[in-house]
């Protein structure tokens, strides 16, 4: 779209095809465009395709440190793990965690963000910006950083949060450890994954609204409904696609955290902080039962295709109409 | 006027209210960096004291010399610049001759190659741990920042060749043409028409490249286990874990870490916001 502007100066060089050139160029485009995705297919083979491949192997057999560091084969055990894994009721515990955490999550981002983006379009001009400049930082901010810097926020002894909420009438958060309790402490790492989600809804979302037509909504407003119904019934259903669109890349996101959780609590997460990536990454890397792990990862996989399939359907919308 | 005057009151009222919850959602939202930033430039004797201070007036340099004078500061540094340009550079150029595929060329089998590219955008990085180290260990590339780039192509490749698509797909085929019938070979018309016109498009897509790479964690993690082959986030990481916690060297580090995204992201920022809802704007 920005870069249809200017057309630069064509300096015509070269003589006039002749008809040899002519005979190769019609017979070239197919193979062209063979040649220039060649090297991406090669390198998307190797550490994509070779990968997938490998690890729904791996889930069927039983590969351990042994083989690992020998080179033997490991033996095929078919489904040997994935029956492991599907009846340790531990498993359920950690689906339904990682289940509830993206709900919350998804949510909280989705409502939030919907905020900012209504604040920035009712705000004056220098608030938005002032607005969009801060959405443009956090967004920015590596997830390594950003959890470490929330730790020292909610430090038990010289967090900031503690000394602020102790101000609060009779409330004593002296030495309190937000993390003793797994509640509490994915309280703190749904605010970490929430604060770092909000700026890519928000401008998203803002981009979206101000485009909807404020007749439509004035319109709504002179026939008496309010400023909530005008929202649901009529700037929502325009916006619908994208809320679509940043809900399934939002699941998707918040389904795999991993990053947070793990600097959270130190590279040493506690069974009751797991979720499915951390789990099965703990169950590869911590105890080497890599096809335990592998079996977690493909169930993990399978799990999130719903909404994957979704994402690439409408994506592929896009490249449709060209 | 009358109806004017009772309209126009209402409405800026409203747009107060807005400006003040703006000012306060942003004052929240930024209050963590701002935070970073300030316990970076703090003197030791003022980062744990049991009443916050919220300014400083001493203003060092400290912090930061501990961060880079402490163990692997510097290998990090460089080895994350190394990772982050390495890929950035074939990304570029792999995306650069696939987006031109794609946008440009008929040929049995662009779709299955478009589905492909989306796919595996999906696919969890996580879920690819474990076989992307054994294949890694297999051919003795773990613990090098060549297996590492290799890596960090399979999660940046097929962003950077969606989003360009979309700039390479928006120079009109009627330029090239020209140029062609004027007598530019097509590499040539392609080299002095398209290319000029997706400039912004490569500097958008090789920042995004360079950014994902310097921030990745968990893979950097798994494959280079020598202590002077770390990456900065990495290196940031073990920081917290090997020598208690100094908050304020361990924040100085963060602050370098953070500050080369936060300025390079503000160029690129509104590409990838569309980059990744490109699906939804015709949808």
């Amino acid at each position: 779209m920005s870069t249809q502007t200017e057309a630069p100066p064509i300096d015509a060089v070269g003589p006039p095809g002749t008809s040899a050139p002519r005979r190769r160029r019609r017979m070239t485009p197919r193979l062209v465009g063979y040649l220039l995705i060649l090297p991406t297919v090669v390198v998307l083979a190797g550490v994509q395709g070779y990968p997938l491949v490998k690890l729904v192997l791996l889930s069927l057999q039983d590969l351990t440190q042994r083989e690992l560091f020998s080179g033997l084969p490991a033996p095929y055990v078919g489904f040997a793990n994935y029956q492991k894994v599907l009846t340790d009721p531990d498993f359920y515990v950690v689906v339904a965690r990682t289940v509830v955490f993206t709900v919350v999550n998804v949510a909280l981002t989705l409502l939030l963000a919907t905020g900012v983006a209504l604040v920035m379009r009712a705000a004056s001009r220098w608030c938005r910006l002032l607005l969009t400049v801060v959405l443009i930082c956090v967004w920015a901010m590596p997830q390594v950083v950003s959890t470490l810097v929330f730790n020292w926020l909610f430090d038990y002894e010289f967090g900031v949060v503690n000394w602020l909420l102790g101000r609060l009438p009779g409330v004593d958060m002296d030495n309190h450890d937000w993390y003793a309790n797994a509640f509490s402490g994915f309280g703190v790492i749904t605010l970490i994954v929430v604060w770092g989600a909000i700026p890519f809804a928000a401008i998203t979302l803002y981009a979206g609204i101000s485009q909807v037509p404020k007749e439509l909504e004035e319109a709504a407003r002179v026939d008496g409904a309010s400023a909530t119904q005008t929202f649901l019934r009529v700037t929502y259903p325009i916006l619908r696609p994208i809320y679509t669109i940043v809900t399934v890349l939002s699941v998707i996101w918040d389904f795999q955290v991993f990053n947070q959780i793990w600097v959270a609590r130190g590279s040493k997460p506690e069974p009751e902080y797991q979720t499915l990536g951390v789990y099965s990454f703990m169950r590869a890397f911590g105890v080497n039962e890599y096809s335990l792990g592998a079996a977690v990862a493909v169930v993990t996989v399978l799990l999130l295709l719903v909404f994957t399939v979704f994402y690439i359907r409408q994506s592929l919308r896009l490249g449709e109409i060209d | 006027m009358a109806t004017l005057a009772t309209r126009r009151r209402p409405r800026s009222r409203g747009r107060v209210v807005a400006n003040v919850v703006g000012v306060a959602v942003s004052v929240v939202m930024i209050f963590p960096v701002y935070w970073m930033l300030l316990t970076a430039v703090k003197p030791g004797s003022e980062i744990l004291t049991y009443t916050p201070r919220f300014v400083t007036w001493h203003p060092s340099g400290s912090n930061f010399v501990r961060a880079v004078s402490s163990p692997h500061f510097l290998d990090a540094l460089g080895n994350s610049v190394l990772v982050a340009f390495g890929t950035m550079v074939v990304a570029l150029v792999l995306a650069l001759l696939a987006a031109v595929a794609i946008a440009r060329f008929r040929f049995y089998g662009r779709k299955a190659f478009v589905f492909v590219i989306l796919v595996v955008q999906m696919v969890p990085l996580s879920a690819l741990i474990i076989p992307i180290y054994l294949l890694l260990n297999s051919i003795d590339a773990v613990n090098t920042l060549g297996g590492v780039i290799l890596t960090y192509l399979a999660f940046v490749l097929p962003f950077t060749i969606w989003t360009l698509r979309g700039f390479v797909a928006g120079v009109p085929a009627e330029l090239e043409e020209a140029a062609m019938v004027d007598g530019c070979t097509r590499f040539q018309a392609f080299r002095k028409v398209v290319l000029p016109l997706v400039f912004p498009g490569l500097v958008a897509t090789s920042i995004y490249a360079l950014i994902q790479s310097w921030n990745e964690f968990i893979m950097a993690y798994v494959l280079l286990s020598d202590q002077d082959k770390e990456t900065l986030p990495v290196w940031l990481v073990s920081f917290v874990t090997a020598r208690g916690i100094d908050y304020g060297a361990l924040m100085a580090g963060a602050t370098m870490m953070a500050v080369p995204v936060v300025v390079f992201f503000a160029i690129i920022q509104r590409h990838v916001a569309s980059g990744l809802t490109a699906g939804a704007v015709k949808g």
